[in-house]
């Protein structure tokens, strides 16, 4: 599979981005943001970082990058974007998921592990997630406490578009657990559709052991697993534009 | 000499001096910090007076900051070589190490303590933004960040000295707060994993904080770039932000006392920092390296473009030219003096091989930078500076750069070591009971100077980069470098590489000073600073590759003061000789010294070491139940007349007192004891280490307990069980034979010895406590004493308690008590 990473000026989790789904045994490249195309991407992740240096709000710059208009029609037509941190930011920016992520609650940023439950194995990002299975991942982050309206709140649990929440080890979601004040202790969501999903955790930094955790792998994994689906034509989806394209191997290995 | 008349003629021709530049009178020399002395060099070096703008670079050439004039012959003395030393001390902006394949690492530390003291959040961002660009200066990507921090109690009670107003308290925790944000902006922002630092609070940093940044990069040996202006005729780029009236001077400030007239003036000379434009700065950067186009680089740190022209022509041996109208400015009409001087913050001067100069453009287009072109190389060997139609510097670069004043100064031994070395314990009653012991424990735990610093690194991205280790936490931060930790290669060196893929390396790091022991004995507390951080890479598994030391230090012209200061150094040299780790370049901070007087010389040193393999990667908490406890090294020190209790942690915040000769630090037995420790480690026995510093034994074994994080708000907590009332007797039986006197160990165990604070809280240098599985113990003493380190087993892990008993009682604490104080303490501080 080829994954395009983003890299605006500031993004500083794209390489982390595409060592991990390189680690994982796929494609990944970084594409700039100037860019618009998104040339032969089967998924897209949005990394973590500053954008734009975030000075004004995080992801507030971002949305009118050129690359980012790629992103919002690949999306229109079902492709599979991912945004981690600073990257959830920005689809929450670029109104491709709903709500807002806000200082945390204690102005602090805060750099630390923590427990995320899966509320459903229902989408591509959590398909293989071990049901049951409490993942160890960090954050690092000054603005991801995640706030909508009462009735935006009501439609992504009406939907099943809570991904991930914050949990103790045993699976609780209680307000120690919570590292931002998060509303409902969400840490990640998808869209209606359920082909763009964002969450404040970085998958990326445990996907091995060496560091500290491989629990994050399993968010790849269902990527991964739901891209073969797609290819193998179960569930696929239209895609009527002709820059983009799901399928494409590309198998040379693409120096940094 | 005809260079000099040249210049003269050229100056009576051409040069008009602005009418709005003042005349150059003694107060305006004195003003600008030189001599008349130096002066009189000065204008001996031009020929002739010199210009504003002139006396103006001559001032911030000649600060301590920039010519090391005070400490030179001091810095002289520290061991710089070794055979993986690429760039040595004072060579270039960092000294870079091999750590082979092929791959080496720039590291250095500096410091930004005064301008931290006035405004904390801009002095620290700048402090990190400076060592960054030092960094990546030569060619390396930096990878991560260290920081070595120091404030004022920001608590009422515990503290050496009690009379603290609230007032004060609440300043300490806003200089705190502020220093620890502005590291966390910026580096965050960067995209730099801050993996490691120290924190101490002393009354002696009230009004003066220490601010001391580290920053490590990677690189392949053929990345190496020269900060020197090489070849005639290649124009001089200058990339980055435009050019402000911010931070004018700041080196020149940088190098006086600081008082309360003058933070309130000086506000001004503080930079602002913007990690977003240095992150494009760098990346640009490094990709304009991979071109081949770049024949010299250098940053405008300290001194702006003064410091970055003239360095640059004096390392080549050439002269530059450059015109002030070309330098992007932000304010209006600034002068010749305030663009030469300004210290505005993500500047580069660029040498490009001429005919190449599109790569520039297209480089610094692509990441939206500006740039200019503002110069050339030449061959006078003279800077020479224009603006407008007007000459307004022309001065031979190598002499101001090389050339620069050095002073001898007095030194005396002060006379409050009489009373420190006078210091005895008999007026310090012992602790009696395991109750008092327990009590003294948690205080201990909770001083803010021992306790957690979670508060501290949670606010910084320690893990981004997907290199980090070990986290902060632990006795040494180790990171991994891996294939994309390097800069982009140029296609040549990809050709000449072939496969990209490195095999990824270890690299441990920690930075260490107890300020206090070196103010009480600068000599031993020197040589302890350098042999703490060299056991805590030991007990991380890591080998000593090379040091970087910062000086912070106070006035020089006071001979007690420069007399710490020689001291100091002497045993900071000595230990990096014993340790293999030769400094590779540093940084000296001086007047360090706020309107209640002098702080304790603190000469924080990071030593840098690398770790063979993944598997002896070592934390320091003890890990599963049943595993024995082993106590390396001599229980307590009973040469020592005060039992290492001397500027202890106990003494200060048990009974605060700051005082006694600091424990002994003798080289050898350190040396012993972290080789054996390596060796052990590697031969895959250790499962944990965790080195005796501050708070001694019982604090270690808490740490030891406690420090484990599994996750936010999810500490693993393992207790242990530990006998210590026969250990002082049965240390080592290699004793007797290494000529130590058996029986003054043995009466020591029930005299002396049995002080039951100087057994848990006294300081004797050169301890570690390992645990391993229950089977090997034995194993692991025998070999440990074979060479030569006393060692013992002093208890079993498991549990949920920390038991102690000792020939005075036992006590036991339930370690949910011990971690509360210890995790928390800070965080209510700031509450």
């Amino acid at each position: 599979m080829n994954f395009s990473v983003l890299q605006f000026p500031a993004s500083n989790c794209d390489q982390d981005a595409v060592h991990a789904v390189r680690l994982l045994g796929h494609n990944a490249r970084l594409l700039w943001h100037k860019e618009n195309s998104l040339g032969d991407a089967d998924a897209v992740i949005v990394p973590g970082g500053f954008s734009y240096g975030d000075y004004l709000r995080c992801g507030a710059i971002a949305r009118f990058s050129p690359v980012m208009q790629a992103v919002k029609q690949f999306a229109d037509h079902g492709g599979l974007v991912l945004g981690i941190c600073n990257g959830f930011q920005v689809l929450t920016e670029a109104g491709l998921l709903p709500g807002a992520l806000i200082r945390n609650r204690d102005l602090q940023f805060h750099c630390e592990n923590i427990f995320l439950k899966t509320a459903t194995p229902d989408s591509p990002f959590t398909n293989k997630i071990p049901a049951g299975k409490i993942l160890r991942v960090p954050i690092a982050h000054g603005e991801g406490c995640y706030f909508a309206d009462e009735e935006t709140l009501a439609k992504l649990k009406a939907g099943n578009q809570i991904l991930w929440q914050y949990c103790d080890a045993s699976g609780n979601l209680t307000d120690t657990a919570n590292p931002n004040g998060a509303l409902q202790n969400i840490a990640g969501i998808c869209n209606e559709r359920r082909n763009v999903a964002g969450l404040m955790p970085h998958p990326e930094r445990a996907c091995e052991l060496a560091l500290g955790s491989d629990d994050g792998k399993w968010i790849f994994e269902s990527l991964f697993a739901a891209l073969e689906n797609r290819t193998g034509g179960a569930g696929g989806v239209v895609h009527g534009e002709p820059d983009v394209k799901v399928s494409r191997r590309n198998t040379s290995p693409l120096r940094m | 000499m005809s260079t000099l008349r040249n210049s003269l003629n050229f100056f009576s021709n051409f040069l008009i001096f602005p009418m709005t530049e003042p005349a150059i009178t003694p107060e305006l020399v004195a003003k600008h910090n030189l001599t008349p002395e130096e002066y009189a060099h000065a204008v001996e070096i031009l020929g002739r007076t010199p210009s504003y703008t002139e006396l103006g670079i001559f001032s911030v050439m000649w600060s301590e900051h920039c010519s090391y004039k005070n400490t030179r012959p001091l810095l002289k003395t520290f061991p710089t070589k070794s055979p993986k030393i690429l760039v040595g001390a004072g060579e270039e902006n960092a000294g870079i190490i091999d750590i082979g394949d092929g791959i080496a690492i720039a590291f250095k530390i500096e410091s930004h303590n005064h301008p931290s003291a006035v405004e904390p959040f801009q002095g620290a961002t700048t402090g990190v933004g400076g060592i960054v660009r030092d960094i990546f200066t030569m060619g390396a990507r930096p990878v991560c960040a260290v920081n070595s921090l120091r404030f004022g109690p920001i608590t009422a009670n515990g503290e050496s000295d009690l009379s603290n107003s609230k007032a004060e308290i609440a300043n300490n925790r806003r200089l705190f707060a502020g220093v620890v944000s502005g590291i966390a902006h910026y580096g965050n922002c960067f995209g730099i994993p801050t993996v490691a630092g120290e924190v101490y609070f002393d009354k002696t940093y009230q009004g003066n904080p220490l601010v001391n940044a580290f920053c490590l990069g990677v690189l392949r040996h053929e990345q190496i770039t020269r900060g020197a202006a090489k070849g005639v005729g290649n124009p001089v780029f200058y990339v980055g932000p435009a050019t402000g009236r911010d931070g004018l001077a700041g080196a020149a400030f940088a190098s006086q006392d600081l008082t309360e007239e003058s933070a309130e003036q000086q506000r001004g000379a503080v930079q602002v920092g913007d990690p977003f434009m240095e992150k494009l700065v760098c990346e640009a950067c490094l990709e304009l390296l991979a071109t081949g186009c770049v024949a010299g680089m250098q940053d405008m740190g300290a001194a702006g473009l003064t410091c970055s022209t003239c360095e640059m022509a004096a390392r080549a041996g050439t002269g530059i030219e450059i015109e002030l109208d070309k330098v992007p400015q932000r304010a209006p009409n600034m002068s010749s003096y305030e663009i030469m001087l300004s210290e505005s913050q993500e500047r580069m001067l660029i040498v490009v091989h001429k005919g190449r100069e599109e790569e520039v453009k297209r480089i610094f287009d692509k990441w939206d930078l500006p740039w200019s072109e503002i110069g050339i190389i030449t061959d006078t060997g003279h800077m020479v500076v224009r603006h407008g139609s007007k000459l307004v510097v022309d001065i031979p670069a190598r002499k101001i750069a090389d050339e620069s004043p050095v002073y001898h100064r007095d030194a005396q031994e002060p006379e409050y070591l009489k009373a420190v070395r006078a210091f005895r314990l008999d007026g310090t009653p012992d602790l009696t009971n395991g109750t008092d012991a327990t009590d003294a424990l948690k205080r201990l735990l909770a001083w803010p100077s021992i306790a957690s610093k979670n508060w501290v690194y949670r606010q910084y991205d320690h893990q981004v980069r997907d290199g980090s280790v070990v986290l902060p936490g632990s006795d040494a931060a180790v990171i991994r470098i891996k294939t994309d930790s390097l800069p982009v290669m140029s296609a040549e060196l990809a050709a000449k590489v072939g496969d990209p893929k490195v095999s990824e390396k270890l690299i441990a790091m920690t930075v260490d000073c107890n300020g206090v022991y070196v103010y009480l004995d600068p000599y031993e507390g020197g040589k302890a600073t350098v042999a703490e951080a060299c056991r805590n890479l030991a007990c991380s598994g890591a080998l000593p590759l090379g040091a970087t030391d910062n000086l912070n230090m106070a006035n020089p012209h006071k001979p007690e003061l420069f007399w710490q200061m020689r001291e100091s150094v002497r045993g900071l040299a000595e230990a990096c000789r014993a340790f293999n780790a030769p400094v590779t370049g540093g940084n000296c901070s001086l007047y360090n010294q706020s309107p209640a007087g002098p702080i304790d010389p603190t000469p924080t040193v990071a030593v840098v070491g690398v770790i063979e393999k993944l598997e002896h990667v070592t934390t320091q908490w003890f890990k599963d139940e049943g595993d024995a406890i082993i106590l390396l090294g001599e229980i307590v020190d009973q040469a020592d007349p005060i039992l290492g209790l001397g500027g202890s942690a106990y003494l200060q915040v048990i009974h605060s007192k700051k005082t006694g000769s600091p424990p002994r630090c003798d080289l050898e037995t350190a040396k012993t004891l972290h080789t054996t420790l390596l060796g052990l480690i590697q031969s895959g026995l250790v499962k944990s280490a965790h080195d005796c510093s501050d708070g001694g034994l019982a604090v270690a074994l808490a740490e030891s307990c406690i420090s484990q994080l599994i996750a936010r708000e999810t500490p693993r907590l393992i207790g242990a069980t530990v006998d210590l009332s026969a250990v002082a007797a049965d240390v080592s039986p290699l004793h007797s034979k290494s000529g130590i006197d058996q029986s003054r160990l043995t009466s020591a165990a029930t005299s002396q010895g049995a002080r039951l604070d100087a057994l848990l809280f006294g300081e004797t240098q050169s301890r570690v406590v390992i645990s391993c599985k229950a089977l090997d113990a034995l194993k692991v003493v025998e070999r440990a004493r074979l060479m030569g380190v006393p060692a013992v087993q002093i208890g079993k892990v498991g549990g949920d308690k920390l038991t102690v008993k000792t020939a005075s009682g036992e006590f036991s604490a339930p370690l949910t008590e011990l971690h509360d104080p210890w995790w928390n303490s800070i965080a209510r501080a700031m509450a």
